[in-house]
């Protein structure tokens, strides 16, 4: 039978080619499936193992289970601020940075100024939700690697956070808090009292994260000198937050693009020194994060101190109708860059939103530091890119 | 208790069956227990309560759970070996019992005195190694079979050190007996092995805890099922009844291998007080109590760290407890020798 489709040579498949590999298999390879149902994929990803023995050969990822059209609904929403809850539902872990950079984003689209509190009160969540971000990829680095009971103990402390928010918006994990030109409610009269009492609470407790688990000795050996991403491939892969850091990079939006107030503080940007193996490893990537938890304390308490007093909704349009015009605006969440690219037809809905997301962007590296590791080491390095699945496939 | 069990009823075949399921009577209980423990001792070293709402803290949670896995249906995955999948608990489960018949309970009570008790016990708990890869090649899974070869290369490395350990005491004691090594440590808790001949056989008891750990798959060397990496490793297929005799079959092996340490280094059923609270029946509790000391150390380690990597477990294997148990033995050999 002649073939009903014709196809030239380069687009037939030899029999046994892994797309992917772009070669059949070897002597001695298999391939494992790993996810999407899978502990160690932080959601439904699934990575094609190409292993011999333990040894992986390739790395090649499935995405797209968690798609949500996320860009095509904002499209239809009839109003801008009703985008905010999908918004939150991108990196679910740290929803408040979400909207932090779309309300930025069109707040420059209608050239709106905020009040004061506004701003200090979106700093400080924005914050909070950068330290419960990286409790969890902590914690969950923690069981990654076979220690349980450190992820109880980042849990533990993720709840007093989200006690606050829930506090301030009723919500404790999608809060659709931070709204075009406002936020949807004030924070509640004793906050600052919750803040401080949070801030003394907590950095003991960092304290005890590191005896426990980061200068734990096996922790070390399992992931010091594991997945080292050098800083040219960091940057020629776009990574950035803390994948970026770790490598060496000093690269943080919040001080060499400020949006909001962040001029006003008095932060360090910690980066991957290499001070237990290669710059650039499992071990630079995590601790890259504790260090960004200490600075983000730092960071609520100078804006508390400073937190002026205000009405948090004067500045909220009542009709958002912003002139024919586009606007990119990107922010430092807890996961790296974050850009929010929105066009605006002159209509009450966006006529385009296109997000730039930072998981996706640095999972797309992972291949490239997955050759030559182990299984068990797939799974640290995943762990160290700290992916949220949500935002990856949006 | 064997001669008295032929006195009253004159029935050699009936006493050895009676004899074989006096430890069954203990495997099971003390698994149930111990599963229940092992939650409540996580549980607070986490900051949580546990299991809490059935009977007092939970005490019959794994009695409802064993109740809800015999109703369970018997999956036999349809692309597996079945044979060998339906057989492969049933190998695991015999390897870990059949070391009891050697571990001396109390001074009355031995499920069968022969003199190489010792090495029987080391070569009989190999037979599980046999049943982990049956059970991880039958069930036709990548992660299982990954999980069976890890634990198969584990196991029979891990062998090495615990014998190499072993062999110090047997070369102060001078028998593979279990009752006898026990009997050579009566007396105040300062005649047993662990503080003679210092530090050899302390170091020896070390080396023997360790491997033991890897022995029983416990974190840090939990890599067989490591649960991030490979899920469940060899008894990701299994299901209802065959995955809990898997499951309590691995708390067998947990007190055979506390049992062991206990009889060899830490006088076993002795009191530690001389003759103070000594007796058949206070024997039996000493020993049951320092095998749960040591089961609740591994419990302690498997909450508190991570787990290594398989390259770094074999590193640990042989180019560390390994030529430390040469020069242990060396030791204890050159005093043994010199020193009458």
């Amino acid at each position: 039978m002649e073939n009903l489709v014709t196809q030239t040579p380069e687009q037939v498949q030899r029999p046994g080619t892994i797309p992917g590999l772009g070669r059949p298999l070897r002597e001695h390879e298999m391939v494992i499936s790993m996810g999407p149902q899978h502990p160690s994929t932080h959601g439904v990803l699934r990575l094609e193992l190409v292993v011999d023995g333990e040894i992986v050969v390739e790395v090649i990822p499935h995405i797209g289970y968690l798609h949500r059209c996320f860009e095509k609904h904002c499209e239809h929403m009839n109003n801008y601020q009703q985008v905010i809850p999908y918004a939150d539902r991108m990196d679910y872990v740290a929803a408040m940075s979400n909207e932090f950079g779309y309300v930025v984003a069109m707040e420059k689209l209608l050239k709106i100024k905020v009040p004061e509190r506004v701003e200090y009160i979106r700093v400080i969540m924005a914050e909070f939700s950068r330290i419960v971000s990286h409790l969890i990829a902590i914690g969950t680095y923690g069981l990654d690697i076979g220690a349980f009971t450190p992820f109880l103990y980042c849990m533990r402390d993720r709840e007093h956070v989200l006690d606050i928010f829930e506090r301030a918006c009723g919500a404790r994990l999608l809060y659709n808090y931070f709204w075009v030109g406002g936020l949807s409610h004030d924070v509640p009269p004793d906050f600052s009292e919750k803040v401080k009492a949070f801030c003394k609470y907590f950095r003991p407790n960092i304290k005890e994260l590191n005896d426990l688990l980061s200068l734990n000795k096996i922790f070390i050996e399992r992931t010091a000198n594991v997945g080292v991403l050098p800083a040219e491939v960091a940057i020629n892969y776009a990574c950035s937050g803390p994948v970026l850091r770790g490598s060496g990079v000093k690269w943080d939006l919040r001080k060499n693009d400020p949006y909001s107030i962040y001029d006003r503080f008095d932060f360090e940007i910690p980066v991957g020194r290499g001070e237990k193996g290669a710059v650039g490893d499992c071990w630079d990537r995590y601790m890259v994060r504790i260090h960004e938890m200490e600075q983000s304390v730092n960071i609520i308490e100078q804006a508390i101190e400073q937190l002026p007093a205000g009405d948090v909704q004067s500045a909220i349009p009542k009709r958002i109708r912003p002139e024919a015009g586009d606007v990119y605006v990107r922010t430092e969440t807890p996961k790296g860059e974050l850009g929010y690219y929105i066009v605006s037809d002159g209509t009450a809905s966006p006529f385009r939103v296109k997000v730039k997301g930072p998981c996706f962007v640095n999972l797309s590296a992972l291949p490239a530091i997955c050759r030559g590791a182990m299984i068990a080491d797939v799974v640290a390095i995943l762990g160290s890119i700290d992916i949220v699945l949500g935002e990856v496939d949006r | 208790m064997k001669e008295f069990l032929l006195e009253l009823f004159n029935n050699e075949i009936l006493v050895y069956s009676l004899m074989a399921i006096v430890p069954l009577v203990w495997v099971i209980p003390f698994a149930l227990f111990a599963v229940w423990w092992e939650r409540k001792v996580s549980a607070h070293m986490q900051d949580r309560l546990g299991p809490m709402r059935t009977g007092w803290h939970g005490w019959a949670q794994t009695i409802a759970d064993i109740l809800k896995l015999i109703q369970k249906e018997d999956i036999v995955p349809t692309a597996s070996d079945s044979r060998l999948f339906r057989l492969a608990p049933y190998v695991v489960f015999t390897g870990s019992y059949a070391a009891y018949a050697a571990i001396p309970f109390s001074a009355a009570y031995v499920g069968t005195e022969i003199n190489i008790g010792l090495f029987y016990i080391i070569s009989i708990s190999s037979l599980v190694v046999v049943g982990l890869l049956m059970a991880g090649w039958a069930s036709n899974n990548k992660w299982s079979l990954l999980g069976a070869m890890r634990s198969a290369a584990q196991i029979v490395s891990y062998e090495i050190p615990v014998a190499l350990s072993i062999l110090a005491v047997v070369m102060i004691a001078g028998t593979f007996d279990m009752q006898e090594i026990n009997r050579l440590q009566s007396g105040w808790f300062w005649n047993w092995f662990v503080f003679q001949k210092f530090p050899f056989i302390l170091g020896a008891a070390l080396i023997y805890f360790l491997a033991s750990l890897a022995e029983v798959n416990r974190t840090p060397f939990d890599i067989p099922e490591a649960e991030s990496e490979l899920v469940g490793g060899y008894h990701t297929e299994y299901a209802g009844m065959r995955f809990a005799l898997l499951f309590l079959s691995e708390y067998a092996n947990m007190f055979a291998v506390s049992a062991v340490a206990s009889a060899l280094f830490f006088g076993g059923w002795n009191s530690p007080f001389g003759g103070f609270l000594s007796g058949p029946w206070w024997g039996a509790f000493w020993f049951v109590a320092k095998g749960m000391a040591f089961i609740f150390l591994q419990m302690w380690l498997r909450w508190t760290l991570p787990r290594l990597r398989v390259d770094q477990l074999m590193y640990v294997g042989w180019k560390v407890l390994v030529p430390f148990s040469f020069v242990i033995i060396v030791g204890v050999g050159l005093w043994v020798m010199l020193v009458p």
